[in-house]
């Protein structure tokens, strides 16, 4: 396998922001200037069923899919998600869930896919304000204080 | 789409998206087709950017507005998904005889694994059986590269042009650098060429062998096309590949010889003999069907095939190692996770329930209300095509025993009923069952399943600007049916229950129409709507 390609997949539930998420990864990572591919399926994730989203970067990425056991970070929105995803994990491979944030302290409860970011934050070596810049260019105006309020607890969290 | 990146000029698009900026760079002039995943978001994104796309009321007539336009002299691409060009077949087959003057651009969207889809047939059997040129894409770049490529071969031999994407390709997002504008060679215009266009038998007879000569023609340009590729390594091993399992070969195993077909319809026999002659193995590597493989053997090219084990489903990296390692074990099945289901207080609800207390046989079909189908309703006993609701249901009344009969209703969406359920109710009409029958047409005032796209019974168009629109209760009567009814399901679920009732016990015709908006469109209907009333439509 190319261990050089940073194999990330974010998975929850239809309605969570997962595909949000990984959107505001894959931009991160593309205006950083790195090779990324991001895949999903599309179609049925509006109707409140499983969703999950792949973001690959690297020098050089070739499949635009997670291949299981291969993800080196699994961000998870909805904690019974965990078990339908944890196949995709690498052996040594990072679990990202929603009891790693102190979910009462969201500003907006819908804010945990951006909060559960802020946790990844500190494992890749991008930028805070990198971060923040694509959080403020995947999302409206309006919500970007409690977005952005949620990813820095999250990074919080993700120090301690 | 996401915006340039200034210092690269590079873009972070889905393979949807770089077909649509493709489009506009090459200036065509009208992009029609039908929301289907993974195609919809073309025709989006082609308007978003400035384009004019339409949503037609199906694939056929998508193609056939396609048609006109390149007849015109104007450059044309029609979009829809893989099932979509069952129904956009018959023009399709014909307008290979005609040929076009301006490009025409046919994309069929493959969904291999049915993320979103009745089947997975594969759409590569369409280029070979209608004799069109066929070019499949293996990631967003070449979705924009293979379109400029696809205008240029429609225009140069006159061909319509099968553009082959499967939903890896239309919904992964990668980076896509910009080429230059490509502008049509002349603007429209229209000359007389009745033999070339007319297909009677005396026209059309000669425009067969015409479209066999250019496809002859097209098959030696292509042994040296640029579309096809050979990545070197191992002697070894050596894999033919097209589309999105390039990508997935190439990581599973890096050190062997790959040929990545960009062109697979005709295909380049003499590379294909040369390269698999190259090698020790000649592993042929695809998703679905073995097209490669049988078109490789037909030509006397030894190839080693995958196990049909692997025909089904998408491939990936884990699978493509497994091919290669000629691995037949079982697969680990992946864990399920939860289903879809109908949005809580969605308006389809009431109706299934209804239709779950009454113990109704319901012939079904296509969009978001097939989830009818899953617990806590299961109130669905068909879903075949779009439209065949209406058929099949009339089907199943003809021979049933009247009380058996009396059971059976079709329920389609909205969308759904203009793409082909309006031809279903004419048969209704024509040959009605003894016990009547009923029709339920749900119509919640957008196509949900693909994502809120307009239709001709919206009377909105693609932009959601205002447009004529179908009335289905006028239509409906005037038809002949004499019992139309349009109800709200949710207002009173009870009294939506009886009404079914009723309308089973009747002998007669009865068509119900279930009218609330999707509980996701609402709001935007609304918007819609009020700024309709500024503008004082």
């Amino acid at each position: 396998m190319n261990s050089s390609v940073t194999n990330i997949v974010v998975a929850g539930l239809g309605g969570q922001g997962v595909l949000k998420a990984s959107d505001i990864l894959a931009e991160l990572v593309f205006r950083s200037g790195m090779d990324v591919k991001k895949s999903e399926i599309h179609g049925m994730s509006q109707r409140g069923g499983s969703v999950s989203s792949d973001v690959r970067f690297g020098p050089v990425v070739l499949s635009p899919m997670v291949p299981e056991g291969e993800a080196d970070y699994l961000v998870v929105t909805q904690q019974d998600q965990v078990a339908v995803n944890v196949n995709l994990l690498a052996k040594n491979g990072i679990l990202i869930q929603p009891s790693d944030v102190e979910q009462s302290k969201l500003r907006n409860k819908k804010s945990l896919n951006v909060a559960l970011l802020g946790v990844l934050s500190i494992h890749l070596n991008f930028p805070e304000e990198a971060w923040k810049a694509a959080i403020q260019q995947n999302l409206p105006e309006p919500l970007h204080e409690a977005n952005l309020q949620a990813f820095a607890l999250g990074r919080e969290s993700g120090v301690r | 789409m996401q915006p340039a990146d200034s210092k690269l000029d590079k873009l972070f698009l889905s393979g949807d998206e770089a077909v649509a900026l493709a489009a506009l760079d090459a200036d065509v002039k009208l992009g029609s087709g039908y929301p289907g995943t993974p195609s919809t978001e073309i025709l989006e994104s082609f308007e978003k950017l400035g384009g004019r796309a339409q949503w037609a009321p199906n694939e056929k007539v998508a193609l056939e507005v396609g048609i006109g336009v390149a007849f015109a002299g104007a450059r044309a691409l029609v979009t829809m998904k893989h099932v979509g060009l069952n129904v956009a077949a018959d023009p399709l087959f014909t307008v290979a005889y005609t040929g076009v003057d301006g490009a025409l651009i046919v994309v069929s969207a493959d969904d291999p694994g049915m993320s979103s889809s009745q089947n997975e047939q594969d759409n590569r059997r369409y280029a070979v059986a209608a004799g069109v040129p066929m070019l499949e894409p293996s990631d967003s770049q070449e979705a924009y590269d293979f379109m400029l490529r696809a205008i240029e071969i429609s225009e140069r031999w006159h061909v319509p042009v099968l553009f082959r994407m499967t939903t890896r390709v239309c919904h992964s997002k990668s980076v896509v650098q910009r080429g230059a504008p490509v502008p049509p060679p002349q603007p429209a215009h229209f000359a007389h060429d009745i033999r070339s266009r007319v297909m009677i038998p005396a026209y059309a007879r000669p425009a067969h062998r015409r479209l066999r000569e250019k496809l002859k023609q097209i098959a030696e340009w292509n042994e040296s096309s640029g579309l096809n590729s050979i990545t070197q390594g191992s002697a070894d091993l050596g894999i033919i590949t097209s589309g999105i399992c390039f990508q997935h070969v190439r990581e599973a195993v890096p050190a062997a010889k790959v040929l990545k077909l960009g062109m697979t319809y005709p295909l380049p026999t003499a590379l294909m003999r040369q390269f698999a002659s190259s090698v020790q193995r000649c592993l042929v590597i695809e998703e679905g069907d073995p097209y490669l493989v049988e078109s490789a053997r037909m030509e006397g090219i030894t190839v080693e095939d995958k196990s049909e084990m692997y025909r089904f489903g998408e491939l990936n990296v884990p699978r493509v190692r497994r091919i290669v390692e000629r691995d037949l074990s079982p697969e680990s099945k992946p864990i399920p996770g939860k289903p879809p289901e109908l949005c809580p207080g969605c308006p389809h609800r009431s109706v299934f329930i209804a239709l779950r207390n009454l113990d109704c046989y319901v012939a079904g079909d296509i969009g978001c209300y097939s989830l009818g189908v899953l617990p806590p309703f299961e109130a669905m006993d068909s879903l075949v095509c779009m439209g065949a609701a209406i058929g099949v249901g009339l089907g199943m009344r003809h021979v049933l025993p009247p009380g058996e009969a009396r059971r059976v209703v079709s329920v389609l969406g909205d969308s759904t009923f203009v793409h082909s359920g309006i031809t279903g109710l004419v048969e209704m009409v024509y040959n009605p069952p003894p016990t009547g029958h009923v029709l339920l047409i749900l119509d919640n005032g957008t196509t949900a399943m693909t994502g809120l796209q307009e239709h001709p019974g919206t009377g909105r168009t693609l932009k959601h600007a205002s447009t004529g629109k179908v009335i289905f209760e006028d239509l409906v009567r005037s038809l002949g049916v004499r019992n139309v009814i349009v109800v709200d399901p949710t207002s009173d679920p009870k009294a939506f229950e009886e009404l079914v009732r009723s309308a089973l016990d009747k002998p007669e015709l009865s068509v119900i129409i279930a009218r609330r908006n999707c509980l996701l469109a609402a709001k935007s209907i609304r918007e819609y709507e009020r700024c309709d009333e500024q503008l004082g439509h």
